[in-house]
């Protein structure tokens, strides 16, 4: 890991507000990502190969993948965000730059929220733009691609916000990525139901607003409480390092 | 009222406590569980739609209905260890996360046991055995989280945040049954309703589900003051204690 390729967070004079503090972080960890192109890259490789696996390992039949795609296609990309959690804090921690940011006179909550939305801009994002050809890889009909993206669209911040609760409850800890994919895989159960629900509600022809106001309020709950759990557990781990 | 307070904080009165309450739950939870139980499977009347094979809801419900309610004694807890800071709650919660596991274990397997002669399957994708599946993994997180920090103090904050994030699943277990129409059956008891069994039926049931949170008392006492001594041992009354056990 070459430490001076990593830009700093540049220090503020007090009077910077939340707002511009977040795009600083936020445009920090978008330029440290384009910097490292692999890390990019693996989580939608891992993404990938995960949905190769269902039609070499249980059937390529048509009607099966027709059947099953959406939610393979969902399981993949809960497994690969999971996959990349551990990224999320993990290199700050180590050089020490988040201890600068819970320095900072901003509320951690916001610089919180703003590292989770770059993670989600940086793995979440590409992951819906790729579902659609994995989508008719899997013979999925026309319309569900469309409603399959739309609800990783929604889903995939919510993984991202809950992901990020994880990533800082076991930060430092030396098994931390089994452990974070034991605490966190729970909570993204309900997520994964109501994301498939909704495509085989919209391969059924029934109506699919319910569902996806449901994945919607998910959001907003995800987007409200988890950088408040997850600042208090950045705070927690770091004055046990 | 606040001199109690800050005593209830303090593991040594706690443990004074807890000896002498100890002996009334115990007994308590024994002339409950016992009643509840023989009446319940011995004398109880059969049902008129399942007959005998009903009769596991004795043991179903009761540990369903706890392994519930202590995730939400854990939550009360972990509030009460990151506001105030407070050694005992943490103590509870370490101490009694592995009972929850049991009990959720417990009820889902009680669950699969009458699952079969009901339902003609072990178990089945519903809500309410899904949302217990995920009880059980939290419970198994959290246990996870607590041993594998080393540091006292942060292991206890870090776990009070998980118990605190993951009591949003309680409520989906809670309205699973009303919100999913599915195969499981609502719930048996209700505090606005009068219950739809008979008395014979649900008087016992009452009587073990009181007498299981009677032995969660006890077990919870039995493995805090365990906890307390190993955190406590260098303390001049644990030695005094164990000195004058030894004696």
């Amino acid at each position: 890991m070459n430490a001076e390729a990593r830009p700093a967070v540049r220090p503020h004079r007090n009077l910077v507000g939340g707002l511009s503090a977040m795009k600083a972080v936020f445009a920090r960890d978008l330029r440290v990502a384009f910097r490292q192109r692999q890390d990019l890259l693996n989580p939608l490789l891992f993404f990938v190969m995960v949905v190769t696996l269902f039609p070499l390992g249980v059937s390529p039949e048509v009607s099966f993948l027709r059947e099953a795609g959406a939610g393979i296609l969902w399981v993949a990309a809960l497994l690969s965000v999971l996959l990349s959690l551990d990224h999320l804090f993990r290199h700050d921690f180590d050089d020490g730059t988040l201890e600068q940011l819970v320095l900072q006179p901003q509320p951690l909550f916001l610089l919180v929220l703003a590292k989770t939305l770059a993670h989600w801009v940086l793995t979440g994002l590409p992951l819906v733009l790729l579902a659609p050809v994995l989508g008719v890889m899997v013979h999925l009909e026309g319309n569900s691609i469309w409603v399959l993206c739309l609800t990783l669209l929604v889903g995939t911040p919510v993984l991202s916000l809950i992901g990020s609760i994880g990533a800082a409850l076991t930060l430092g800890l030396r098994s931390a990525g089994v452990l974070l994919s034991l605490l966190i895989i729970p909570l993204y159960i309900p997520v994964l139901i109501f994301g498939t629900g909704t495509v085989a509600a919209a391969a059924e022809g029934a109506a699919v607003g319910g569902y996806l106001a449901l994945l919607g309020a998910f959001l907003m709950l995800a987007l409200t409480l988890a950088p408040f759990a997850a600042s208090a557990a950045l705070k927690i781990s770091l004055s046990n390092a | 009222m606040w001199q109690f307070f800050h005593k209830l904080g303090s593991p040594k009165w706690f443990f004074g406590i807890a000896n002498r309450l100890m002996p009334w739950l115990l007994a308590g939870a024994l002339i409950l569980l016992l009643a509840g139980l023989v009446w319940g499977l011995l004398f109880a009347p059969k049902d008129y739609l399942q007959g005998n094979s009903y009769r596991i809801i004795f043991i179903h419900v009761p540990s369903a209905f706890l392994a519930q309610s202590v995730y939400i004694m854990m939550a009360v807890a972990a509030v009460v260890t990151l506001v105030w800071r407070m050694k005992l709650a943490d103590v509870f919660v370490k101490a009694v996360a592995p009972v929850g596991l049991l009990l959720t274990f417990l009820a889902l397997f009680t669950g699969a046991v009458w699952g079969k002669p009901t339902w003609g399957t072990w178990w089945i994708w519903d809500a309410r055995l899904t949302s217990m599946l995920i009880l059980l993994f939290l419970y198994g997180g959290v246990i996870a989280l607590g041993r594998a920090i080393s540091d006292e103090k942060s292991a206890a904050r870090s776990v009070a945040v998980l118990v605190l994030v993951g009591v949003v699943n309680i409520p989906i277990i809670k309205y699973s049954v009303e919100w999913w129409n599915t195969l499981h059956q609502p719930a048996t008891f209700k505090l606005t309703e009068k219950p739809s069994m008979p008395a014979e039926m649900w008087v016992p049931l009452l009587l073990s589900v009181l007498g299981l949170y009677l032995l969660f008392g006890w077990l919870a006492c039995l493995r805090m003051k365990t906890e307390i001594l190993a955190r406590e041992q260098r303390t001049r009354w644990v030695k005094d204690y164990i000195q004058a056990g030894r004696a």
